[in-house]
């Protein structure tokens, strides 16, 4: 149990080398160690979406993965994408929106939010609906959610549009 | 061309604005600060050894073994907690005959529900607490447990409690004479047993607080993820005897509470107790398992109701039997006898009829402790009403529509009172409805359900009309004995540079407090919202009040921040007359200045009054004290409750093969008086909504017949998730009451209040066609079908 082990991986860009147990989450090497308490732990089981981060640029449960096995690996966390500014949009249509209540799913469902505006094509309200389908809110209702990464969809298209008709005219 | 200005064009006019929440964009960015992710010097860990049984007496305990794991720094079992903390009962006195026993942190000898903490292990991490948890060795005899409603009441049935006598916590008792003289006149008569399952809040955030007790000064901080950090400062006061000054409640964000983090819960008092033994901060944070066994739950009830119409089709009265079953003991402070309270008071209360006859009965069982969740008894009252008056209007041959028409309270017949007590100010039971035809275009899907109906296709549609009760004055608890306050305090301040700082009793849980109150006290100083800081959810920082449950926060706290706000615009408007040498009446505040009221020409800024009353007093004509600070207190008077109203409708598509429902779609039309911030209102309208659906459709504690709860985690219970949910559409009439002079309601349960009952109508009135009706909540497909009789 009291056993440690060198843990070497990349942070929101940063270089990170700690040790931990080798029992431990990467949810809780994240929150505890890091401080990076903006990723949280709902369920602890996969389910509720509130730890999402990404791993190696793919969306992943941080509850369902011990630290150990994201050695080697490059982390990306809420606070990670929210300095480096590429969800800034989507932050601000969820604020305008009130996408939010008390906030606690909130950095798991911009993850997957992140995650679907970053495929190509515009997604439906269905599409929308699905994608966030592993990740629960209480307060919201999701409405305001869907809203808010629709908007954002509408707009990203829009500027492409926009792009490519100056590309054409131009 | 422009649009006509409006009363919103004003500057600094936000009441009626939707604006969005300033404090989110910090939780946008996973800057968000709750208890979970607070550290504090020398923190130590608990973790709990639970009850494997639903009813047993404790024979022994060893806790050697774990005394001796790494990191561990203390065991406690019961009467090493008993020793620190004075035991509480959950009673309140106008409850006449209610009974319940006295709790301590951990039992001494028995345990009541499968999941009960027994044994406090507090480590230096919670891994380490534990793993020597796994090491405590617990001795346990069986005894038999008590679980089904019935059986509990029957004769020779095992009493949990024996001192109590029996295992009835409440009987209650409604009736306007006459009941059965009136039903064997009546036309017609239609009636239904209801079975409502229990249910629990699911909070994103589990229960969390870390208490950290300084025995050098006697003072506690309890860092405590609740809704009503003031209850809590007197509870820790009074049952660790502890000076109230010296005690500290400080509520962060808080991750979702919806009535669940106001109660008393034994492990959260034996983390405060464990602080008091060891005098250093100790941290419990629910896992999602212990919240499943510990958290209160809320409904469990069983209601056989019928209704009495005459013949041409007006409901002439009510005869209802609730029996709820809440748990080994009544919950604290505000005990497990207010949701049935409700339910038997609530029921039928949007219409006329005056004959009432119902008989609550609220029991014991071995099943974890119930209590106030989101919109308390609401739910049952208008599932069980809606749908006899559904039934009603089958009996009638009546539309649904039509026959709600005839028997809601007219809008011009207020003030009244209901049969079961209740008194209404003002209410708009018919504007509602009739909003709400328009909005769904009732006729067209009328018409497209029976087109669809010929190709194989059930779509049902569902109404329900509701009353809900907000703005609660001290007839609620206060009259009971409760230390739990109706009135809220607030102390607002210039700065010395011209902003506005507020500190509010009322609490920020998502909901948008700090919003709303910055939006009043914007509006009524003429201040920009940007200048104005509202500080919520510490008990060191603001005045004591009642915080936020039974939609209080807009309607109470709103007013209070109102008043606050008038009365230190008096002292800067005096101030400015006398730096001015201007009569005040003549001068207002408007843009961050202060202006001549009848031109608005701009005098001096605000900042610059500030400056002088704060740095050069001795310009000031002598004797003038200037007062840029003011406290003020509300407590509602004149209606006991500030009902609101509304109505809603559920559109739902029934797949009679596999008993799965489709939501199309669901509309609210709600009165909650003035609106202070419709993005902010309609959000709280669309989360009441789902959760009432999730109650609807899918959540639901299950308990085996030995009384353990065998779906304790979140991938077996089911919440409400994105691609289940349907759009819901919402419109307002707003009915302010004059008991205020904000006017506001409150508006943060009505979405639950109704949303079953109109889902219940809606499946219903899809099945129609096969004969076949449901009657228990949650309306599982297996349920479904088993209505159809394909199973």
């Amino acid at each position: 149990m009291s056993e440690q082990i060198t843990i070497n991986l990349t942070v929101n860009g940063e270089d990170v080398s700690q040790t931990a147990p080798p029992r431990e989450t990467l949810v809780d090497f994240l929150r505890t160690r890091l401080q990076l308490t903006g990723t949280h732990m709902g369920c602890e089981m996969g389910v509720c979406g509130a730890c999402l981060v990404l791993l190696d640029g793919r969306v992943v449960h941080s509850c369902l993965m011990f630290a150990a096995q994201a050695s080697g690996s490059e982390v990306e966390t809420i606070e990670g994408l929210s300095e480096r500014g590429i969800i800034a949009d989507i932050q601000e249509a969820f604020h305008q929106r009130n996408a939010l209540q008390c906030g606690f799913c909130t950095p798991g469902m911009l993850m997957t939010a992140y995650a679907l505006l970053s495929q190509p094509g515009v997604p439906s309200r269905d599409d929308i609906r699905d994608a966030l389908s592993g990740n629960y809110c209480r307060c919201t209702g999701y409405e305001a959610i869907v809203d808010a990464i629709e908007n954002v969809a509408r707009a990203r298209a829009a500027v492409a549009n926009g792009r490519q008709v100056e590309e054409i005219e131009g | 061309m422009t649009d006509a200005l409006t009363s919103l064009d004003r500057p600094n006019s936000y009441i009626g604005r939707s604006v969005p929440r300033p404090n989110a964009k910090r939780l946008l960015a996973g800057r968000g600060r709750y208890i979970t992710d607070l550290v504090l010097p020398r923190m130590l860990h608990v973790a709990f050894v639970r009850s494997p049984y639903a009813h047993a007496r404790i024979v022994s305990i060893d806790s050697a073994a774990a005394k001796t794991m790494p990191g561990v720094r203390l065991v406690a079992a019961g009467a090493d907690l008993a020793k620190v903390c004075k035991p509480w009962t959950g009673t309140l006195d106008h409850f006449k005959g209610m009974k319940s026993t006295p709790q301590l942190p951990l039992p001494l000898d028995k345990v009541v529900w499968a999941g009960q903490a027994v044994v406090a292990v507090v480590a230096d991490s919670r891994a380490l607490a534990e793993d020597a948890a796994e090491a405590v060795v617990v001795e346990y005899e069986e005894l038999s447990a008590v679980i089904d409603i019935d059986a509990a009441r029957a004769p020779g049935a095992t009493v949990i409690s024996p001192e109590l006598g029996d295992n009835v916590c409440f009987h209650g008792k409604i009736d306007t004479g006459n009941i059965d003289e009136l039903f064997a006149g009546a036309a017609h008569i239609v009636e239904e047993e209801f079975h409502f399952g229990r249910h629990t809040a699911v909070t994103m955030e589990p229960r969390a607080i870390i208490a950290d007790f300084d025995p050098n000064e006697m003072r506690l901080t309890a860092h405590h993820a609740t809704q009503t950090p003031y209850q809590f400062q007197d509870i820790y006061s009074r049952h660790f005897g502890i000076p109230e000054a010296n005690v500290r409640v400080v509520a962060p964000d808080i991750g979702g509470s919806f009535g669940m983090k106001l109660h008393v819960y034994h492990e959260d008092m034996a983390t405060v107790g464990l602080s008091v033994m060891l005098g250093r901060p100790v941290k419990y944070v629910a896992d999602r398992i212990e919240s499943f066994v510990s958290d209160i739950h809320a409904r469990d009830h069983r209601v056989r109701a019928r209704m009495a119409l005459d013949a041409e089709g007006t409901i002439i009265g009510m005869d209802v039997d609730d029996v709820t079953a809440v748990g080994p003991f009544s919950a604290y402070p505000r005990t497990s006898v207010v949701e049935g309270n409700q339910v038997y008071r609530l029921i039928g209360t949007p219409y006329r009829f005056q004959n009432y006859r119902a008989d609550l009965q609220v029991v014991f069982q071995n099943k974890v402790q119930m209590s106030q969740y989101r919109s308390v008894g609401h739910p049952i009252a208008f599932a069980v009403t809606e749908r006899l008056v559904d039934l009603a209007a089958i009996a009638t041959g009546m539309d649904p529509v039509d026959i709600r028409r005839r028997n809601l309270i007219p809008d011009d017949a207020y003030p009244c009172a209901a049969p079961t007590g209740y008194k209404f100010e003002a209410l708009s039971h018919h504007a509602c409805l009739t909003k709400l035809c328009a909005m769904m275009d009732y006729d067209r899907l009328r018409a497209e359900q029976a087109e669809l109906r010929k190709r194989g296709i059930y779509r049902g549609i569902g109404i329900a009309s509701f009353v809900e009760i907000s703005n609660p004055g001290p007839a609620f608890y206060g009259v009971g004995g409760a230390r739990i306050s109706s009135q809220d305090g607030a102390v607002i301040a210039i700065t010395p540079s011209g902003d506005v700082r507020c500190a509010i009793s009322v609490t920020e849980l998502g909901q948008g407090t700090e919003t709303i109150v910055g939006q009043i006290v914007g509006e009524h100083l003429g201040v920009d919202r940007e200048r104005i800081k509202v500080i919520t959810g510490d008990t060191e920082t603001t005045p004591h009040g009642g915080a936020v449950w039974a939609c209080r926060g807009a309607g109470i706290g709103g007013e209070t921040a109102l008043r606050a706000a008038r009365k230190l615009k008096e002292n800067v408007i005096s101030l400015a007359g006398s730096i001015l040498q201007e009569q005040p009446d003549r001068l207002d505040m408007r843009g961050g200045w202060i202006v001549d009221s009848d031109t608005g020409r701009q005098r001096v800024e605000l900042a610059e009054i500030a400056r002088i009353a704060y740095f050069r007093s001795d310009t000031l004509q002598p004797g003038t004290q200037a007062q840029l600070t003011v406290a003020q207190h509300f407590a509602p008077q004149g209606y006991p409750f500030a009902f609101t109203n509304g109505i809603q409708a559920s559109h739902v598509e029934v797949d009679v093969e596999t008993g799965f429902v489709k939501l199309l779609k669901h509309w609210v039309v709600e009165d909650c008086g003035r609106v202070i911030n419709p993005l902010l209102v309609d959000e709280q309208m669309r989360g009441g909504v789902v959760q009432g659906l999730g109650a609807a459709f899918f959540e639901e504690c299950l308990y085996s017949d030995t009384g353990q709860l065998i779906n304790g985690s979140l991938a077996d219970y089911l919440v409400p998730m994105a691609v289940e949910m349907p759009d819901i559409e919402i419109a307002h009439v707003e009915t302010p009451t004059a008991d205020t002079e904000l006017g506001a309601k409150g508006c943060g349960e009505a979405g639950t209040a109704a949303s079953p009952a109109a889902a219940l109508n809606a499946v219903n009135d899809a099945l129609a066609p096969f004969g076949a009706s449901i009657a228990q909540l949650p309306m599982t497909p297996a349920r479904i079908l088993r209505a159809l009789g394909r199973i």
